[in-house]
């Protein structure tokens, strides 16, 4: 057996451990890890939230007891203080002695403090560890108890920055200073930097740049900086995060050779001058170069882990350095070369100072390739610009679509399908994940979703960037494979909504209860409740009675609840067509429980400010009246609103009122995935609105014209014609085809618009199914739904004549007092809920 | 409000000083919630019939101040037992009150006991 002493347990060192406790030689080894650190190797690229975290837990790349189920003996809080190479032992701080037979440096690196004078006075810090953040926080809330909010940075680079967010964070007046001109140097163009620097002064820390520091001032504590232009500039606290040096030492006085600025020399076997001694992560010195990222030092600890176990694996002779995160707010990336500017190269930039935003990308003159690009405040393109960057794809005619986005019509990415990237492609940059590799876990079986693919390839659990491309081609790979990517539910029902239609329909499933004993688990949630009632409601033309622990919270109570938890009363007017007589007692039953009174977008009119024990009161009254259940609180038919047609309008060629009330007297009561809403217009003026509905008719020289799946609200859409010149009998077949087809396949609280979208085919497929009828199931879609008209009861008057159902409507079950906790103001001669 | 949301506070089965009657057990309904009053406090309380257990938490939603939980839907969150506001679905563990979307507010819950077929609620006052 061999011996593997690591030194380090930062990422890299981890990413080491974990590498090779999963390679099929791990038998071979006898694996030592040393941490300096108290605590073992967490998270530092996320090391800023461990403020808003409050605890380093969740930091943790693994906790202790996974080296101990892995067998490896992690020893922090140990440092080593020699190497002896010619006896391969390495001495630790308390002198004892431990043999290896390989050696792994990922010592990683220290903070570069400049040689200012005063570094060491109380008030200066560094970032770097956890306990530093705990120095940084401590001290800040000391001054702040004082009176004094002042915090340097300086550096105002990558890390310079995440330090300046994390003092921002903890309440000081946080200022960034710079050696450069413009802020981080290494990533960013003037412009690119500018833009930078303003949206993080209005976030209201001040940047500023080319400021050379001197000294720091102070007698017994920093009190300031003085700069060599001889300005003088007081701060309470300063921390340092001014680039980083390579922890080079114990190879120096090993006689490892080093490079002259400091990094372990390391060839692309990542072994040092030593054969037994490889060094990985930041203290690498590979092609002259140091690398800050995570991503080259996971590479490099697996191309360690790959030859001492015999492999024949090479480090990349060129890094990638591309990196895209989050700072202070602002999304910031770059790739490849940023800067590249010459004669073979050309840049388009595209600046919009109003949104933030700034893009840039360098490109051959011929437009064939992407060399590399800057993107600040808005870095959503990062993936699909790094992935023609790194794969070197050919780039679009337009390359400015690159970043403008296509305005052609139709093609709405120039990237197109995360599946048409070559198997090569990188997907995920942190671990080195192809996109050949994910889809391979998948079509060997190896995985089956997600979960499994993220736990077994690792792709996308480091910095999370390329998830959206992890998702798509998982999801991509199961469909290509014949597999449903399912839509389940939630967690207590592992089926999509159609899949439990089928499922209570062809078992003749009496309630929810049985459902979750047979097909679900747990009691259920809020999710899964009302999805399933509008399910048994759908098949059964059950009422909210019925079941009502599993309704909504509005079917509960048979009302919608407003801000100040009352209840609004909307009783059905068909078609909006009511008699004065009718329009006095609602105008009565509102004056007599001081509800506030507002005609609705529907046509009728809601009754605000109803406590639930006057809920019954009102409907008595409402139903003495002839007044039915508007069914405005429920996922169900509302209105079908129409204009006042042919009867009296000059222009109106058919009578839309009539029709509408038929519309609406058949549908009522009908429960559905979403709310539905229809329109009856008597002419093309079409002043019921009815294409912003999920069905509208608008009548025509010969009959009525049929659109289908508008509607109003957040996205708003026309409704789109389904058939045209249709008489009575046949418009109403061809609705209640579409309405049953829509509420058999639709998913939960999915509206008609988005179903059609989804609707493979689309309106022409639908067409096939409604009017061609070329599913053959027009009959048994008719059938259904002349079944759900005939059961419809009014759910209100079914509630008002049962003593058991009225105890709904209490608000105390022990005492027959109510709410006294409700406050009204008066408005515009009506009253509101007291404002939050 | 503030002062109201401090009247609410989380009473452990040691601290109980006062178990006090507030219905009989088939008032409440079955996998959902009831409000009960003492003093001047607003108590909604549960009834899971696939566990046959009780819980029992403010009426009060922190989120926006309204009197409205014991009208909410229940269910469970990974096995643990919770309730959503009717207002915003804003959803809080009925077993320690504390908030499931991850938001700061919480609420305070109260021990439950059946005997003979009514429902008790501990107070500490």
């Amino acid at each position: 057996m061999k011996k593997v002493i690591i030194v380090g347990n930062g990422m890299v060192g981890y990413k080491f451990c974990e590498k090779l406790a999963a390679h099929a030689n791990r038998s071979d080894f006898e694996i030592v890890v040393f941490g300096e650190e108290a605590r073992p190797a967490y998270d530092r690229v996320h090391l800023s939230e461990y403020f808003s975290l409050k605890s380093s837990e969740p930091l943790l790349l693994a906790p202790r007891a996974w080296y101990e189920e892995n067998d490896i003996e992690l020893r922090t809080s140990e440092m080593i203080s020699e190497i002896d190479p010619k006896s391969k032992l390495v001495l630790t701080h308390k002198n004892e002695a431990f043999h290896y037979d390989y050696l792994i440096l990922a010592t990683g690196s220290s903070p570069f403090i400049p040689p200012l004078e005063g570094v060491s006075k109380p008030g200066v810090f560094i970032y770097r560890t956890i306990e530093d953040l705990e120095g940084i926080e401590e001290y800040a809330h000391k001054m702040k108890n004082k009176g004094r909010f002042k915090a340097a940075v300086l550096g105002g680079g990558l890390l310079g920055l995440e330090a300046a967010n994390a003092t921002k964070e903890l309440g000081m007046e946080t200022h960034v200073i710079e050696f450069a001109p413009r802020l981080m140097p290494r990533q960013l163009d003037q412009a690119a930097s500018d833009l930078l620097k303003s949206k993080i002064e209005d976030l209201g820390i001040s940047v500023h740049l080319s400021k050379n520091s001197k000294q720091i001032l102070g007698e017994n504590e920093m009190t300031g900086i003085e700069f060599h232009d001889e300005e003088k500039a007081s701060y309470d606290m300063l921390v340092i995060s001014a680039g980083i040096r390579p922890r080079d030492e114990l190879a120096i006085s090993a006689g490892i050779v080093t490079g002259s600025r400091g990094g372990i020399e390391v060839n692309n076997k990542m072994q040092t001058s030593d054969p037994s001694i490889y060094a990985i992560g930041e203290v690498a010195l590979y092609n002259n170069g140091i690398y800050g990222l995570v991503a080259p030092g996971y590479e490099m600890a697996s191309v360690a882990v790959d030859q001492i176990t015999g492999g024949d694996k090479l480090m990349s002779p060129t890094i990638d350095m591309s990196t895209k995160l989050k700072l202070v707010g602002t999304e910031v990336a770059s790739f490849g070369d940023p800067f590249i500017d010459d004669e073979q190269t050309t840049a388009i930039t595209y600046e919009n100072k109003q949104k933030g935003i700034y893009k840039r990308i360098n490109i051959t003159k011929d437009g064939k390739k992407l060399l590399g690009g800057i993107l600040v405040g808005d870095a959503s393109d990062y993936n699909s610009l790094f992935q023609l960057y790194i794969n070197s794809l050919p780039l679009p005619e337009d390359a400015e679509e690159l970043i403008l986005g296509s305005r052609g019509e139709g093609s709405s990415s120039t990237m197109g399908s995360a599946l048409d990237l070559p198997d090569s492609a990188q997907i995920c940059s942190c671990e080195a994940v192809s996109k050949g590799a994910i889809c391979d876990s998948l079509k060997s079986g190896a995985c089956t979703n997600l979960k499994e693919v993220v736990q077994s390839t690792k792709a996308s659990s480091c910095c999370g960037g390329c998830k959206p491309m992890v998702v798509d081609l998982v999801n991509e790979t199961l469909k290509s494979l014949g597999q449903e990517v399912k839509e389940t539910v939630c967690e207590h029902f592992d089926y999509s909504r159609q899949e439990l239609y089928d499922l209570i329909k062809i078992n003749k499933i009496g309630g929810y209860d049985e459902a979750l004993d047979k097909y679900g688990k747990g009691h259920g949630c809020e999710i899964c409740k009302p999805v399933m009632a509008s399910i048994f409601a759908s098949i059964f033309m059950e009422t909210a009675n019925r079941q009502v622990p599993i309704q909504d919270s509005n079917d509960r109570f048979l009302a919608n609840i407003q801000r100040n938890g009352t209840y609004s009363v909307v009783p059905r007017v068909p078609g909006g067509e009511i008699t004065p007589d009718k329009l006095m007692v609602l105008g009565e039953v509102a004056k007599k429980y001081d509800l506030y009174t507002k005609i609705t977008g529907g046509q009728r009119i809601d009754l605000f400010g109803a406590q639930l024990h006057e809920l019954p009161l009102i409907w008595q009254e409402l139903i003495d009246a002839g007044f039915e259940s508007g069914h405005a609180y429920g996922k169900s038919l509302r209105t079908v609103k129409s204009c006042v047609g042919s009867t009296w309008c000059r222009y109106g060629m058919h009578d839309s009122v009539s029709f509408a009330i038929r519309i609406e007297e058949r549908y009522k009561g009908l429960r559905s995935p979403h709310k539905l809403k229809g329109g009856v217009s008597g002419c093309i003026r079409e002043c019921a609105e009815a294409r912003g509905k999920d069905f509208g008719i608008i009548a025509v020289e010969g009959g009525w014209n049929l659109y289908v799946c508008g509607n109003g609200g957040a996205t708003p859409k026309h409704a789109v014609l389904l058939a045209s010149q249709l008489d009575d009998e046949t418009c109403i077949k061809y609705l209640d085809r579409f309405l049953i087809y829509y509420i058999r396949t639709a998913a939960p609280l999915m509206r008609t618009a988005p179903w059609l979208d989804k609707l493979e085919g689309g309106i022409d497929y639908l067409k096939k199914v409604v009017v061609e009828d070329s599913l053959g199931l027009g009959e048994e879609l008719e059938n259904e739904m002349e079944e759900l008209v005939n059961r419809y009861a009014c759910e209100w008057k079914e509630a008002i004549e049962s003593p058991e159902m009225m105890k709904r409507f209490k608000h105390f079950v022990n005492t027959d007092e109510t709410d006294d906790r409700l406050v009204f103001v008066p408005m515009r001669d009506q009253k509101m809920p007291k404002p939050w | 409000m503030e002062e109201l949301l401090k009247t609410y506070q989380t009473v452990a089965q040691n601290e109980v000083i006062n178990w006090v009657s507030v219905g009989k057990a088939a008032d409440f309904p079955a996998n959902g919630g009831g409000c009960i009053k003492y003093k001047s406090k607003q108590i909604a309380v549960y009834y899971f019939q696939r566990t046959d257990t009780w819980y029992a938490c403010q009426n009060l939603c922190p989120h926006k101040m309204e009197m409205v939980l014991s009208r909410g839907m229940i269910g469970d969150a990974s096995g643990i037992p919770k309730v959503a506001c009717p207002l915003h679905k804003k959803t809080f563990s009925l077993e320690n009150g504390s908030n499931l979307n991850g938001e700061d507010y919480s609420i305070a819950t109260y021990p439950v006991k059946i005997e003979d077929g009514n429902v008790y609620i501990g107070f500490a006052d």
